[in-house]
């Protein structure tokens, strides 16, 4: 147990990262969701096939390849940011593509009436998305959006491979220097664990706040 | 008001308009009938192109309908429409749902919105209900106040596609009743319905519609005593025999 409690510091830092790392990806992936989402459902063709194109081409190659890319690749062609701020950007732009097919199955659930009578009202196609079909498409999919959460939380692990210490980079140091590996890795299980378990709650509450009267 | 010269529209190899034409005066009240699949919902909602037509021209008050974009939506907020299945929005309340439109579109303040909005739940009976989300209504509530939401948009014409049909027998007379009302304040309306009662004693003329065209048009007197065609004596002896 003394590996756990004489690197507390690394454990902590590294959750921190972790922490940080999650919840900026996932408001990342939140809005480039609802954008692309918006796109696939638009009634011009350039902009659904847009929308099409941005969920195939992030889906298809591994989140690690992008990682990688990113890394590598975006200082060689002038850009230079932090591994921080790219893991961030990476993760976000590659959940959105999954946040966009949850939020457009909410859009396609959401009564074919209730966008007709927005427009009925003079409300033009960006205003009744935005207004009256968003608001309630977001509400039904409150839980596979909740379950991308999760999935955003376990992915940022591949951000380690890459150079950024949070959790999993953390506890692969902490076993360099101790060589315990069961210990630290359970540990950081646990820790992932109960992080998961705080996205689970939180998305059964709004559910229950947020459910619409049919 | 309405001018609709030459309408066509198909769905794939089904046409539901063929050539129609019709002209609805200001303050006028058309009643719109015909056995289901008549292509009665296709008219009213080419419109306020709810459906985009195959061919045709349609003006509301001398312009011809825009195509797409925001000229389309402020034509649109010129046009009341009601639905059958009321439609209104579900995760607003009453209120919100009848001043979404006025502050969005029109730009009204907030303040004017609502004091306008609880003005015309009053006026079809409902005031008391402005805070209840649309599912707590009955269904004769949530359709008055989607009459109240189109009213709320102070528009030039009012279109009905069978706005009894979806609910209960007792809650029909409450809609109607707020329908003749605005009929009896000069509202230019476009009504589509089977409430032959409705049709006899509110509309200034009857437009009967078989296999997607306008087969016959008169006022409700001439057309219940003496329908000129087979086809709305048939129709006729079906829906008045019972
Ligand atoms: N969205 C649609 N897709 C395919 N066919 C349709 C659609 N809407 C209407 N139709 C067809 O067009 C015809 C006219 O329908 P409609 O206007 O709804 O008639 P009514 O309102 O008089 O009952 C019908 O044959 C119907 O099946
Ligand atoms: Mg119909």
């Amino acid at each position: 147990m003394n590996v756990i409690t004489d690197h507390l510091a690394e454990f902590g830092d590294g959750l921190l990262l972790t922490v940080g790392l999650t919840l900026l990806s996932l408001a990342g992936a939140l809005a480039a969701g609802v954008v692309v989402a918006a796109l696939r459902v638009s009634p011009v063709r350039v902009l659904r096939a847009a929308g099409m194109a941005y969920v195939e081409v992030l889906q298809n190659v591994p989140l690690l390849v992008w990682l990688v890319l990113a890394v590598f690749g975006l200082p060689e062609v002038g850009v230079i940011a932090g591994l921080f701020t790219t893991a961030v950007v990476v993760i976000a732009l590659y959940q959105g593509a999954y946040a966009a097919e949850a939020i457009r199955s909410g859009i396609n659930a959401v009564p074919a009436g209730q966008g007709e009578a927005a427009r009925a009202l003079g409300l033009t196609f960006t205003q009744s998305l935005r207004l009256v079909i968003l608001p309630q498409a977001l509400r039904t999919v409150i839980q596979p959006l909740g379950n991308i959460a999760i999935m955003t939380l376990m992915n940022t692990a591949l951000a380690a491979a890459v150079g950024v210490v949070e959790l999993t980079a953390a506890a692969n140091r902490v076993n360099l220097a101790e060589a315990q590996p069961i210990w630290i890795f359970v540990t950081a299980g646990l820790a992932y664990m109960a992080l998961s378990a705080v996205f689970g709650l939180v998305t059964g509450t709004l559910e229950r706040r947020l459910a619409i009267l049919r | 008001m309405i001018a609709v010269r030459g309408l066509h529209k198909r769905f794939g190899d089904q046409t539901a308009l063929r050539d129609v034409d019709l002209d609805v005066a200001r303050g006028e009240v058309v009643v719109v009938i015909g056995p289901s699949g008549s292509g009665k919902s296709t008219l009213c909602r080419c419109l306020n192109r709810l459906e985009t037509p195959d061919s045709g021209e349609i003006r509301v008050d001398g312009a011809a309908l825009p195509a797409e974009g925001r000229a389309l939506a402020r034509l649109r907020a010129d046009v009341g429409m009601v639905f059958q299945s009321f439609n209104l929005f579900h995760h607003k309340t009453v209120l919100e749902n009848l001043t979404l439109g006025p502050t969005k579109v029109r730009g009204d303040s907030r303040a004017e919105a609502e004091r306008r909005a609880r003005e015309l739940l009053d006026r079809v009976g409902i005031g008391d209900q402005a805070g209840k989300l649309p599912a707590q209504l009955s269904g004769g509530q949530q359709q008055r106040a989607a009459i109240a939401r189109a009213l709320a948009m102070r528009p030039k014409v009012m279109l009905f596609d069978e706005p009894t049909s979806a609910l209960d027998p007792e809650m029909v007379g409450e809609v109607l009743d707020v329908m003749t009302g605005l009929a009896r304040d000069g509202m230019t309306m476009v009504v589509v319905t089977h409430e032959m009662g409705f049709a006899r004693q509110v509309a200034d003329r009857v437009v009967f519609m078989a296999d997607g065209e306008v087969v016959e048009t008169g006022t409700p007197a001439e057309f219940f005593a003496s329908p000129a065609t087979d086809r709305a004596r048939d129709f006729l002896a079906k829906v008045l025999s019972h």
